[in-house]
């Protein structure tokens, strides 16, 4: 199977109001899948049916290799996620989070300190262990945030806005991460408000009203609506919104 | 016209600014730009009257933000970047009370709201807690302009916002403006630089830069060369190993290049050429070169 994520016709009602509306797409292992789409277009509810954390109203789908509708636990064990809004706990060390993340994934004990400690080494971050999460930067915070979260070697990983309001070179560097994870085969599936992050997808798709009403490569997608950046791309979907978020 | 002269503030050990000054002129968008933890908020919080600096000083059309705190609230609209207004009161009865607290009537000033409000008014009687994050955000404008201030402070009002949307709430910034109303706006979002008539760029509590957008763009000092392979992340790897190479970051589809030579040297299998920088190719040399990177 080459396909992390497969879902087919996916659909969320909330009462009369269809959230996401019959969604289907494939993302191959080792791929960065951008998801896009204005505010209010689907996304997040996508994405928690993604991660287990909300049974579609319709539809199917298998993440990770487990079914979207009967194993969501399994999924949930299988994959890695952050956010921009929760990352890490304030009050503990960069230690204690890593630890405190491994432990709840399962990782062992004595696995745990070396995988610590090599992942702190690369980052050149070692001599920071024991400082508490609240005393960092909110760049480095983001960067051992994506750290815990591929801490347990997930198949894929879910991003949600992970760069929002990081300054300019950590952003980059951020992505240096996202790239080097992806080499090393992980899946990673991104929102993001910043366009020029959306050129570094190997595929986007860009949600309308809770459709997907574009899916490609940034080139692709370039070429077709006859733009020069993704951001032009994207103004065109997102201004034929109906939703008034 | 806003004046702050060498402001400090610390929180106990942090140092959230370290000396921040810049003059914002009657009538003109200013954009404070820069990430989250650079101090944006504490500078709004000061400017606002509503905690002081450690030392300098600040004023708002002349008056001093801490012995004329009184008649700087009156004369100015704040939108914090938490939404702050009554969740449990509607949408209509919000934007009432805030007339009433400024000894004014939406009637009044009606016609000042109405292009935002009016797109508010069929949730009237919704409670504001119940507003989707766009209609929170402009409920919140409303409230902060209903006593038509002369000044318009607004913190970070699009984080967390779609591009198409931010676009909008330039715009209907450009006609408030228009309106004879100076406006302060912060960002964590370079690209929204070019809306502002200038900008202050900061970083660590200390400003990197104040001046209008193309002028900042004209002043960066290295030919800035964009370059792309079939796999842009080995070839970041590969220019950032070179002597010749000064700078090497990704940015969007092209990694951002500069040299330390005068010539271009001869990569194979890359496509390379010249690029105009943009605010946030300035906003990262400025930092660098402070930090002595």
């Amino acid at each position: 199977m080459n396909n992390a994520i497969k879902i087919n016709n996916l659909t969320k009602k909330f009462g009369n109001f269809t959230a996401v509306d019959n969604i289907s797409f494939d993302v191959q292992k080792g791929e960065i899948f951008g998801f896009l789409g204005a505010n209010g277009a689907g996304k997040t509810t996508a994405m928690r049916m993604l991660c287990g954390l909300s049974v579609p109203t319709s539809g199917s789908g298998v993440v990770a290799g487990f079914d979207m509708t009967t194993e969501s636990e399994k999924i949930k064990r299988n994959i890695g996620y952050m956010s921009q809004k929760f990352s890490l706990y304030e009050d503990l060390t960069v230690w204690e989070n890593f630890r405190y993340y491994a432990a709840i994934y399962g990782v062992r004990g004595r696995e745990i300190a070396t995988r610590t400690t090599g992942m702190l080494r690369e980052l050149n971050f070692y001599a920071d262990r024991d400082t508490l999460v609240k005393d960092l930067p909110l760049g480095w915070k983001q960067k051992l945030a994506f750290s815990t979260a591929v801490f347990h070697r997930p198949e894929i990983v879910f991003l949600d806005e992970p760069t929002g309001g990081v300054d300019p070179l950590t952003r980059r560097q951020f992505w240096e991460l996202i790239y080097k994870a992806a080499e090393s085969g992980v899946t990673i599936f991104v929102t993001t408000h910043y366009m020029d992050e959306a050129e570094y997808c190997d595929r986007v798709s860009i949600m309308v009203d809770g459709r997907i009403e574009a899916m490609d490569s940034p080139a692709n997608l370039k070429q077709h609506f006859g733009a020069d950046s993704m951001d032009g791309v994207f103004r065109q979907l997102a201004r034929k919104a109906q939703r008034t978020d | 016209m806003i004046v702050a002269d060498n402001i400090h503030k610390n929180y106990r050990e942090v140092e959230a600014l370290k000396g921040v000054g810049f003059t914002v002129n009657a009538g003109e968008i200013f954009g404070l730009i820069g990430p989250d933890g650079a101090g944006k908020t504490t500078l709004f919080r000061i400017l606002t009257t509503l905690i002081t600096a450690d030392s300098g000083r600040a004023t708002i059309d002349g008056l001093d933000t801490v012995t004329d705190f009184e008649q700087i609230r009156k004369r100015i609209g704040y939108m914090p970047g938490k939404f702050a207004l009554y969740q449990d009161l509607t949408v209509e009865e919000n934007l009432k009370f805030y007339a009433t607290v400024f000894n004014t009537t939406v009637e009044e000033n009606y016609e000042l709201v109405r292009e935002i409000y009016g797109q508010l008014e069929p949730f009237a009687n919704r409670r504001a807690g119940a507003l989707s994050g766009g209609m929170k955000q402009k409920l919140a404008l409303s409230c902060a302009l209903i006593h038509r201030p002369a000044v318009l402070m607004l913190d970070e009002p699009t984080t967390g916002v779609d591009p198409v949307s931010r676009g909008e709430f330039q715009s209907m910034l450009e006609r408030l403006k228009r309106q004879g109303i100076t406006i302060l706006i912060s960002t964590p979002y370079m690209d929204e630089a070019n809306r502002c008539d200038r900008i202050a760029l900061i970083q660590n509590g200390k400003i990197l830069t104040v001046d209008s957008p193309d002028k900042i763009i004209a002043s960066y000092p290295d030919s800035l060369y964009a370059a792309k392979s079939d796999n842009n992340y080995r070839l970041l790897g590969r220019l950032n190993e070179r002597p010749d190479v000064k700078r090497c970051y990704v940015s969007g589809e092209y990694l951002r290049v500069t040299f330390n030579t005068e010539a271009v040297p001869a990569l194979d299998g890359v496509e390379i050429k010249p690029v105009q920088p943009t605010v946030e190719d300035c906003f990262i040399y400025l930092n660098s070169k402070r930090n002595n990177l």
